[in-house]
């Protein structure tokens, strides 16, 4: 951890880190302080500064079923989301691990998804599953009305899931494939040499191995569920119908900047930091873990 | 590994030919979409196969969505944020690493914390600085109660706007750190002999060393900056001038159900034009966003 040589000029190394903290003091600690008095204030109507009002503000919050709901969208989003993506990127990896003919092209594509911006993906799958154009609508020729994100809740909210869930499978595997490929062959073939078929020596040795990867990128998922959906929401459904997708982070920007209620918006974001503040805490908790293997 | 698995094998052909196939399809489906007339695109299904308007479609969608100006915004938010970062985060690495003073801990873990907090979690607060990114000092100073007036610095509507909250966390700070730590102590030991300063061993030794470093982390912050999407939305009202290429993409989407009908090809073409740069910098980049996702994994 230390080193042994260093430098003693002090000045300099104030000057050194002082652009850093200036920026994280400024864009990221002023704020989050600010988010705080927000939400145990409220700003009076006529001007004037703001008053103590205590927990007035969060019980305003969870008294709202509007909150809760996008607090159950949330959580069925998260959960949904992570489990499809880590599902199918395991798999994906797991085969091209194999390491058969041509599995160099699959590693070279696969993490492609990963590189597009949330609303380009969100334009995208909008498009793809449009009710009365694109590819799905196919399905509406032959039972009439059966899919339309636009006004059905269900099909909106599996469609935002399916945008997210592809752009982090590119991610995911390229996660995998590294947690994989850095098992020690050796293991494997110890494995076939006592008889485990293909598919055993997945389940019993590699999935296993890998398992430190897999909690990581499961609290990645979740946190990046809370945060990147934004702009897929924000291009697809708008929150809607009838607030069947709306999100927490799209909940907070619509009260916040449309309704202009920055205390509520605040009492939420206090809420959401502290919700993805435990998710950090956890993945450090498993950063040790994971390194042993990678 | 040599064993004969022939039914298998094939199972794995056909499960990662699928795995191709869910993760590009999207893809070609926009590049198919977006060479297409407006009732071609309509058809249902649509045709898999490009047709012949591409370029009308391109034309008329860069035209639409003012895509001279705001490819260059892009450029320069992302080319901001890339650059601002890397040397931020190699300063103050260098600083953590390098010195030896009593604050160096809590700096570092002051400026580890801002890991846990993505800039969309705090969007609110965070935009009221924006507003007047003086207003912290100014709040501190009211409040030892020094009477100095600083001037209202608006960073709305601006660049400085745009590229400085993205700069203000720690990503490359810390992969710097866990670097520099790598670098054997005799290297710092031969250049303090040889009489170098901190600067001259920072710039000379150290900065040739982490080009891998460098090269993966610029890769990645590239690609995020380019792809940012909520916070350029607020900071930015004038879009005429400060629009960036991602947010295009609200104002091409078709809107609600009612009125004119979307038109899809021209949205698609827009979608092309925002999408290719990130996707053409990881593929010809690859190794190092590959090497840059792994390493910045936080």
């Amino acid at each position: 951890m230390e080193k042994r040589a260093t430098f003693s000029n002090l000045w300099l190394a104030a000057a050194l880190v002082a652009p850093q903290l200036l920026l994280v003091f400024v864009f990221f600690y002023w704020p989050s302080g600010e988010a705080l008095y927000w939400a145990v204030t409220l700003e009076p109507p006529f001007g004037g500064s703001n008053q103590w009002v205590g927990w007035m503000n969060f019980e305003t919050v969870f008294a709202d079923p509007k909150y809760w709901n996008s607090v159950r969208v949330s959580v069925i989003f998260a959960l949904l989301t992570t489990a499809l993506s880590l599902a199918i990127a395991v798999l994906l990896a797991l085969f091209v691990d194999r390491r058969l003919a041509g599995h160099q092209i699959y590693k070279f594509t696969y993490f492609i998804p990963y590189a597009l911006a949330a609303p380009a993906v969100g334009l995208a799958f909008r498009f793809i599953f449009a009710p009365d154009a694109g590819f799905v609508s196919a399905i509406n020729r032959v039972f009439p009305n059966l899919w339309n994100p636009a006004l059905d809740g269900t099909d909106a909210l599996a469609l935002i899931i399916m945008a997210q869930a592809w752009n982090m499978a590119g991610y995911n595997f390229v996660f995998f494939l590294a947690a994989l490929q850095s098992i020690p062959r050796t293991l494997v073939e110890a494995g076939a040499m006592d008889g485990a078929g293909v598919l055993r020596r997945m389940r019993d040795i590699q999935l296993p191995l890998i398992t430190p990867t897999l909690f990581f990128l499961v609290i990645i998922n979740i946190t990046d569920s809370f945060v990147n959906s934004f702009g897929i929401v924000d291009i697809t459904t708008n929150g809607g119908p009838a607030r069947a997708t709306d999100l927490m982070v799209y909940k907070i920007y619509s009260d916040g900047f449309q309704g202009k209620d920055y205390s509520l918006a605040a009492a939420q974001s206090i809420v959401l930091m502290v919700l993805v503040v435990s998710l950090t805490f956890l993945q450090f908790r498993f950063i040790e873990r994971r390194v042993h293997y990678s | 590994m040599i064993e004969r698995t022939p039914l298998l094998n094939l199972v794995t052909h056909l499960v990662l030919v699928s795995g191709l196939v869910l993760l590009l399809m999207p893809l070609w489906i926009v590049f198919v979409a977006a060479s297409h007339d407006f009732h071609t695109v309509n058809q249902v299904p649509m045709p898999l196969w490009p047709g012949d308007h591409l370029a009308e479609n391109l034309a008329v969608a860069w035209q639409k969505g003012n895509f001279d100006r705001v490819m260059v915004n892009s450029l320069i938010v992302a080319l901001g944020v890339t650059v601002g970062k890397i040397v931020i985060a190699a300063l103050s690495a260098f600083s953590i690493v390098y010195f030896n003073y009593r604050l160096r801990m809590l700096v570092f873990w002051v400026i580890f914390v801002t890991l846990m907090l993505p800039l969309e979690v705090r969007i609110v607060p965070t935009y009221a600085v924006a507003a007047d990114a003086l207003r912290p000092f100014q709040a501190m100073f009211d409040a030892v109660g020094l009477s100095v007036d600083l001037p209202e610095w608006n960073l709305l509507n601006t660049y400085s706007g745009l590229i400085l909250p993205l700069i203000a966390t720690a990503t490359g700070t810390f992969l710097y750190r866990q670097f520099f730590l790598t670098v054997p102590d005799e290297l710092t030991e031969a250049a303090k002999m040889d009489g170098a300063g901190p600067v001259r061993f920072f710039l000379e030794v150290l900065m040739p060393l982490s080009k891998t470093n460098m090269a993966a982390l610029a890769t990645i912050m590239f690609v995020w900056s380019w792809n940012q999407y909520l916070w350029p939305l607020l900071v930015v009202t004038d879009h005429q001038t400060f629009a960036t290429a991602t947010m295009q993409l609200q104002k091409i989407t078709p809107g609600p159900a009612f009125g004119e009908p979307p038109i899809w090809n021209v949205a698609m073409a827009a979608n092309l034009i925002v999408l290719t740069p990130p996707v053409l910098v990881t593929i010809l980049l690859q190794r190092w966003f590959v090497r840059g996702l792994i390493s910045t994994d936080k």
